[in-house]
């Protein structure tokens, strides 16, 4: 909440706002996320998690099991062989549920675009996508960036109402 | 030793059943004499190849020929070799798990990606890619499927819906 908005209720008060705003709200900041390192993007998932970007400052904190978290990133190249897994621990999350897919591997196919026998061409082929994160890894900023993005789509929902 | 002493003992002690690559300095063996020539590197105490660092496989182009090279080490006498197994027409190499741990994996590698088959190992089934794949993808004759459970495999998206 910003300064003014706590300068007007300092004292035990009421607010009113939108039902629909404050789920928003609190899921938006919330997002714990699936750690999901399938390859090297994995790295850069660390270091975003790790103190000197501090993933965990807009409420993004690892989980190791799909059944407790809120959003997957999707790091690193999916093979053909991976591809059901991740399609069914996607299954498993509680919905309300989001797939960040972070690199050019998890985005199209990246290196292995043209004769990777072995690689999904996209994850968005086994799981609906609400985000791209492109880059080969792409940097830590660039996964902030993407979660922020999210975030902001979060925003814009209305989770009582049905949807348009 | 050297290649030279290497190649001399080992005529000694088994002639006529290996022979060397021209221009490389590898031993090339039939799959039937594998098992004794593999057996005399391994137990021979002036040899005394105890560590199997790899094993490569490798298709020579006429989609019958394929090979198995073997790379040796001696941690005791601290020499190199690299011995080279072809099969034609799909014939079994002798497995040398029994000799090298190490072959195990190595093996079901082999067999994964370029199809060769190795008698006598434990336990021989993929182990990269998943059980049902459809061939053997390091063949130069290989051709990827078009769907795979469902999940197109193409080069490219230009035919998608």
């Amino acid at each position: 909440m910003d300064a003014t908005l706590l300068e007007r209720f300092d004292k035990d008060n009421i607010v009113v706002e939108k039902l629909d705003d404050l789920i928003n709200w609190s899921r938006a900041n919330s997002q714990w996320y699936f750690q999901f390192g399938l390859a090297c993007c994995a790295i850069e998932m660390m270091a975003t998690a790790a103190p000197r970007h501090d993933l965990e400052r807009f409420g993004a904190m690892p989980r190791a099991s799909p059944r407790q978290s809120d959003v997957m990133i999707v790091a690193g190249t999916v093979t053909l062989k991976m591809a059901e897994r991740v399609k069914r621990l996607f299954e498993q999350m509680s919905d309300p549920k989001y797939v960040i897919s972070m690199g050019s591997c998890s985005n199209s196919g990246g290196p292995y675009w043209q004769y990777g026998y072995h690689v999904l061409k996209g994850v968005d082929l086994v799981v609906p996508v609400d985000v791209y994160v492109p880059g080969c890894p792409p940097r830590p900023e660039a996964l902030l960036q993407g979660l922020l993005e999210l975030q902001k789509k979060i925003k814009t929902e209305t989770p009582l109402r049905k949807k348009a | 030793m050297t290649f030279a002493d290497i190649i001399k003992f080992v005529e000694t002690k088994a002639a006529g059943k290996s022979s060397i690559i021209e221009g490389k300095e590898v031993i090339l063996v039939s799959p039937d004499n594998w098992v004794e020539i593999s057996t005399l590197l391994k137990n021979e105490s002036k040899l005394d190849f105890d560590y199997l660092m790899c094993i490569s496989s490798y298709d020579k182009g006429d989609n019958k020929t394929y090979g198995a090279a073997y790379n040796l080490f001696s941690t005791t006498i601290n020499h190199y070799l690299e011995v080279r197994v072809e099969t034609e027409d799909g014939t079994a190499i002798p497995s040398v798990t029994s000799l090298w741990q190490a072959a195990d994996w190595h093996e079901r590698e082999a067999f994964d990606m370029m199809g060769l088959q190795f008698e006598g190992h434990p336990n021989l089934k993929r182990i990269l890619l998943s059980e049902d794949w459809d061939g053997y993808p390091l063949r130069k004759d290989y051709k990827e499927p078009d769907y795979y459970r469902g999940m197109p495999v193409p080069k490219d998206k230009t035919y998608w819906d």
